[in-house]
């Protein structure tokens, strides 16, 4: 017992010690899944590791895994700032209240909130256009699918996962007019067993091309089980589907954290609201499978092309509501803030959006 | 050679003593853990369990905190404890809890923008309500059907949830949200919120409410024939026949209670520190409450200690990911050995050590 006491008393006299200096630019990162969902929360988490290798030792990171949005979030948040965070990054929409609210108990921490729509002078959002992405992946599950059916499995009926919903869509009609669409809702960001189980009963219902808006690896592995066709969410998932993934989403936030990191350090941090796509950097592809035929390859990368350079906007009428009634005219291209807010399915898509 | 020899009856001194092992044992284990993990063990666990109370830093918020996550554990466990002693296993605590939220939510939300202060006190009724009529389920069809109320209960936990995204996205869902699912914000509207009573100790109506169970449940049990009824309906179900107990009745006022307080807890949650209804809303504090009602003993005080004993490690266990870089599944690990350990050592409660030749060929 004694023993025990005497090297009790040393680690914390080491704790103390081991504080850091006062120098170094603490960043705080909270996640909504694990860092090993192979997803979503992975690629955030591959962003800080950014952040590390681009600062050094001016910066030190710390993250949270598994914080459920809502009571839970405001306190892991709370005691973040408390602890000395200089910057705090929230990586899912869920966070947004408990973000907006403890930000304003501590006007010197500057936060910085994932796919939400609420700013303060201390709270910046930043999200990617990830339907530019949907666009080049429904051109190709069009091409891809010969039973004419396309399964997606969706987290839960917000704006961002209805607009992946519509992209995806449109451009696999554009390209194989007997398409279909069936989307099985988990109302999860992360529940490997859920969306197992939507990927098995999609399948089972005929589909032969999956793509997912959730975060697990789970439906890719069940693809590859199965023998289909499917899409990695957020991240290379290969590993999971060395045969069935076709290509995937990668979310590069890379690049953002670094920018809004250095912003802090000299001073030029102000709140903003970042909304970029392809042609920044934020969303872009891993390698495309071999499987793909090249000459859709080609036009998937025409395409994606296009959209870098400004030319083509994935919401281009005429495109009509899911009721018929008249969205976009000809040629018109859907305003930001009609994207920001989509409630709604486009025309050919069977189904409720629930509600 | 080692063997067990069955006691005549509990020993008095592990019952007490078993749970304070099993913390020591979790911690040495943890240790072990984190050690492996690439940590300085000490100070994990000083972080854990030292820091969240007596830090400098954290202590003035994190203290408060501790009541606000204890708060629906200890309601929850206290009415599950009743049931758990009797014999009857309401696992489904997470569903009445999530039909409370509802419920109570709904009154607010129907009667939103009234400032009467009539408003609370209903919400109060309509949440115990709630969760005592989701619990009539697996009641009733137990003492008609004598199905298994286990599995009764727990299954309704899944539709509860359905129900929950339903209400978020529809009956529920705030006009003003631009679209988003969500109620409106219950806690944001004077005559709807459960606030602080005190501000800055996290002391809201629900721990009110918590420590108030605790000791109604101690009452009962020690001095109440109800509470003679349930212990002995748990250690000696043919006895307590003999006794003139009505076993029908005991299941519906132990699922009734138990669905009740748990109906509470969501209700002052989804007011208070939760704030709306949401798709989410339910964080696995009515699974959780299982394993505080047995850390407790089942015992009322025993279980005010577990609800806040568990609420440190999951309040500190988030310092340690963000102060030490501990990964969440570690955490998650530490808070299950508590259990398994709690559980292991619960042998030397009902069994004595023999070490040699024991007993006859």
């Amino acid at each position: 017992m004694k023993i025990l006491n005497t090297a009790l008393a040393a680690a914390l006299a080491l704790g103390a010690f081991a504080a850091p200096t006062l120098a170094e630019t603490k960043v705080g990162f909270v996640y909504v899944g694990p860092i090993g969902d192979g997803g979503w929360t992975h690629e955030h988490n591959k962003g800080r590791l950014a952040v590390e290798e681009a600062f050094g030792d001016k910066v030190s990171t710390s993250y949270v895994e598994n914080v459920p949005e809502g009571a839970d979030a405001e306190r892991v948040l709370t005691q973040m700032a408390l602890s000395g965070h200089d910057v705090i990054f929230t990586t899912s929409f869920g966070y947004m209240d408990p973000t907006i609210n403890v930000a304003a108990k501590f006007p010197n921490v500057k936060f910085e909130h994932a796919t939400g729509y609420k700013r303060a002078d201390n709270v910046s959002t930043y999200s990617a256009r990830f339907y530019e992405g949907r666009a080049a992946l429904g051109t190709i599950a069009g091409h891809m699918t010969e039973s004419n059916q396309i399964g997606y499995i969706a987290s839960f009926p917000i704006p961002e996962v209805i607009r992946g919903i519509n992209s995806a869509y449109i451009h696999a009609k554009k390209v194989n007019p007997a398409v279909e669409m069936k989307v099985v809702w988990v109302f999860s960001w992360f529940d490997p067993a859920k969306e197992a189980d939507a990927a098995t009963a999609l399948i089972e219902q005929g589909v032969d091309v999956l793509m997912q808006h959730t975060d697990s690896t789970a439906p890719m592995a069940i693809a590859e089980e199965k023998g289909i066709v499917a899409f990695g969410q957020a991240s290379d998932m290969s590993a999971f589907g060395p045969n069935a993934q076709m290509t995937a989403i990668i979310d590069d936030w890379a690049p953002y954290y670094i920018q809004q990191v250095g912003r802090a350090m000299d001073g030029t941090w102000t709140s903003v609201d970042t909304w970029d796509g392809i042609a920044e950097g934020m969303v872009a592809f891993s390698e495309f499978s071999d499987k793909i035929p090249a000459d859709v390859a080609a036009e998937t990368k025409a395409l994606i092309a296009s959209m870098a350079d400004g030319s083509y906007h994935p919401f281009t009428g005429p495109l009509n509501k899911q009721d018929g009634s008249a969205w976009l005219a000809a040629g018109e291209t859907a305003d930001d803030g009609t994207l920001a807010g989509m409630g709604f399915y486009v025309e050919g898509i069977t189904g409720d959006i629930p509600n | 050679m080692i063997h067990l020899e069955k006691r005549a009856e509990p020993s008095k001194t592990w019952t007490a003593f078993t749970p304070v092992l099993a913390v020591i044992l979790t911690m040495i284990a943890g240790g072990l853990m984190f050690a492996a993990l690439g940590k300085d063990p000490f100070e994990a666990l000083r972080t854990i369990f030292y820091d969240p109370l007596f830090s400098e830093q954290f202590s003035a918020y994190s203290r408060p905190q501790l009541l606000v996550k204890a708060g629906p554990l200890i309601l929850i466990a206290i009415g599950l404890s009743l049931g758990f002693r009797a014999g009857i296993w309401n696992i489904g605590a997470e569903g009445q809890y999530i039909i409370g939220a509802i419920c109570g939510a709904a009154v607010g939300l129907a009667l939103y923008p009234s400032q009467s202060w009539l408003i609370y006190p209903v919400m109060i009724l309509a949440g115990a309500f709630g969760g005592w009529a989701w619990a009539m389920i697996p009641a009733i069809l137990k003492t008609r059907f004598n199905t298994n109320e286990i599995l009764v209960s727990l299954l309704l936990v899944y539709v509860a949830e359905q129900l929950l995204a339903s209400m978020a996205l529809s009956t529920l869902r705030n006009p003003e949200g631009n679209g988003f699912p969500g109620s409106r914000n219950l806690s944001q509207h004077w005559a709807t919120s459960n606030p602080e009573l005190i501000s800055g100790t996290g002391m809201h109506i629900g721990v009110l409410f918590g420590f108030i169970a605790v000791i109604m449940a101690y009452i009962m049990l020690n001095k109440h024939m109800l509470g003679f009824q349930i212990r002995l309906t748990g250690e000696s179900p043919r006895a307590a026949q003999f006794a003139g107990v009505n076993p029908t009745r005991l299941i519906l006022i132990c699922l009734g209670t138990s669905g009740a307080l748990a109906g509470l807890a969501g209700l002052f949650e989804v007011s208070g520190p939760a704030g709306q209804v949401s798709i989410d809303f339910n964080v696995g504090y009515g699974f959780t409450a299982i394993i505080v009602a047995f850390l407790g003993r089942l015992h009322p005080v025993g279980i005010l200690l577990a609800g806040l004993l568990m609420a440190l490690t999951y309040i500190g266990g988030e310092l340690a990911q963000f102060m030490l870089g501990l990964p969440g599944a570690s955490i998650q690990a530490f808070q299950g050995m508590l259990l398994f350990f709690l559980l292991g050592v619960d042998v030397l409660t009902n069994f004595r050590i023999r070490i040699g030749h024991g007993g006859k060929k």
